[in-house]
């Protein structure tokens, strides 16, 4: 009576646990699925419209066909220059500040904020360099779009120098004191070197994160049909033209839409993958 | 002792240090004679190692870390108002347990990292500091011809060796030696003692080490440590052979440590 009552329990057990791992499995897979039919759909639906003119040509107005994308794509370049230009700096000495002095109050604080700042939707961030950038130029330009998008890399950039800068055993930082080098000179030169290979990683996936960005640019760089490298004009990106091909009613701008959907992720998944691949876990010592 | 016949290089009155509340030096009082070797013996966490690092200000610098009492080297106070401990750094070489070159450098620049981040100008003569900075660690022939290959690829005793190169090449006149061979192999360990033996012509050298026979075939003085107070300090030959302590003939012959 005993053994069998033991025999059932044991029974129920192992169902219990093959049921347990058959779901966490099946969420994983959940989880890596809407990727795969993400790009699977990307790819079918807008390869056939790449060809090198695609590339290289405006917009073309509804009806004419061979439209391309080629103002978007430098204005995607131009924005995310800018962006590198504000968030580079901030970002870098930021985390290396917060890593090397940020123990006190001061620092906990700073690396509070940041994280909030890291969990604002980056329409905030448009909002804002509406305010300080577009009202008193009165227009849209490629750096009211640059400087949002800058925000949205900042805590990224911020954060992964502090964490790469913490690996860097003291002993680096003391041998460097001790040959009676200045403090913020070892900060740059030896701290700083020694932990660029981690901290470039973080660079270029923020990099590629700012390139996909959608709604800082809405009402910030805006958008263009034209070429344009002025910084102070309104200026074209991949992701708006994305958004507005893909809302019109027109058949050929959804192709297009289509076909920059495909280049985009392609750029991204280019930069990640590379980062992921190059980027070696540094050794000390 | 004939402590009037030579010259006092370093000397240390009433030195107290401590880590945030934690006392790890209690009224320190020695001296170090130029052109010599002193060594610190003593079972770890007696305070050797903070002991030295007072001397060229390095304690300071770990946070919650602070000190009190007199140091003099060349008879001036260091820790003075107005003295700056980054002057200090480059009249005290400092080489530590692990050797530590730096991994983004190449031999040659970890050699001259001390003069071109440390701003002293004399850029021309850069090639002549590398050659005469690595000869002096004994580490020339060894590595001459792959100067710029990264100073990270080279052994652990030839890396503790340019380490040494690199605290030499900023000119200094005192070195000290916070244990440098207790991460290396015997043959390593070897050759750095040689090389002591050959620098203790030029430059005041104080060495920290674990190792008894160490210290024995090396120092000209040794000064006995134990939990943070100076035991004993005398001639090397004196402290292993008749010391007057009973707790340093207890640590030198073997009893405890």
């Amino acid at each position: 009576m005993e053994n069998s009552e033991q025999k059932s329990n044991s029974v129920a057990r192992k169902i219990k646990e093959k049921i347990f791992l058959g779901t966490v499995m099946a969420c994983a897979v959940l989880a890596v699925f809407p990727l795969v039919l993400l790009l699977g759909y990307v790819i079918i639906k807008g390869i056939s419209s790449i060809s090198p003119a695609f590339f290289t040509n405006l917009p073309a107005p509804v009806g004419e066909s061979g439209g391309g994308i080629g103002n978007g794509i430098i204005g995607t370049f131009m924005i995310v220059l800018i962006g590198a230009f504000f968030s580079f700096p901030i970002g870098i000495f930021g985390g290396l500040w917060l890593a090397e002095s940020g123990k006190g109050k001061r620092g906990f604080w700073i690396r509070y904020a940041v994280d909030v700042m890291s969990g604002i939707p980056s329409i905030i961030f448009a909002l804002f360099a509406y305010v300080i950038f577009v009202l008193p130029m009165h227009r849209f330009s490629a750096i009211a779009g640059g400087f949002a998008v800058s925000l949205v890399m900042i805590p990224y950039i911020t954060r992964t120098t502090e964490e790469m800068i913490k690996m860097v055993p003291r002993t680096l930082k003391e041998s460097a004191l001790a040959l009676g080098i200045p403090e913020w000179r070892v900060s740059v030169s030896i701290v700083l070197r020694s932990a660029w290979n981690g901290i470039f990683t973080g660079v270029m996936l923020a990099i590629a994160r700012a390139a996909g960005e959608t709604a800082p640019l809405l009402f910030t760089a805006f958008s263009n049909m034209y070429w344009n490298v002025a910084l102070d004009k309104p200026t074209a990106s991949m992701t708006v033209q994305i958004y507005t091909y893909s809302i019109s009613p027109y058949e050929e701008w959804h192709k297009l839409a289509w076909a920059g959907s495909l280049v985009l992720v392609a750029f991204v998944l280019t930069i990640t993958v590379l980062v992921r691949k190059f980027s070696k876990r540094i050794t000390y010592g | 002792m004939d402590k009037e016949l030579e010259k006092k290089k370093i000397e240390v009155k009433g030195l107290n240090a401590w880590f945030e509340e934690k006392q790890a030096l209690f009224n320190i009082n020695m001296y170090v004679k130029e052109q010599g070797v002193t060594s610190i013996i003593g079972p770890s966490g007696c305070g050797k190692s903070t002991f030295i690092r007072c001397i060229n200000r390095m304690h300071e610098t770990v946070p919650g870390a602070t000190a009190k009492g007199e140091i003099l080297v060349d008879g001036k106070d260091i820790n003075a108002p107005g003295s700056d401990p980054v002057e200090l750094r480059r009249q005290i070489g400092m080489v530590f347990q692990k050797p530590t070159p730096f991994p983004t450098m190449s031999i040659y620049d970890n050699v001259v990292a001390g003069i071109k981040l440390g701003g002293l100008k004399k850029k021309e003569a850069l090639d002549e500091v590398v050659e005469i900075s690595l000869k002096q660690a004994a580490l020339w022939d060894e590595v001459k011809d792959i100067l710029f290959k990264p100073g990270i690829g080279l052994s652990g005793g030839q890396q503790q060796r340019l380490c040494i190169a690199r605290a030499l090449a900023v000119k200094p006149n005192i070195l000290l030696l916070d244990e440098p061979c207790s991460a290396l192999d015997p043959i390593s360990t070897g050759k750095i003692e040689e090389l002591i033996h050959q620098l203790k012509k030029a430059y005041t050298i104080v060495i920290v080490t674990h190792n008894m026979q160490q210290a024995a075939r090396i120092a000209d003085y040794t000064g006995f440590f134990l939990m943070g107070e100076l035991i004993e300090f005398d001639h090397t030959a004196k402290i292993f052979t008749a010391p007057t302590d009973k707790r340093t003939e207890d640590y030198v012959t073997g009893r405890f440590g």
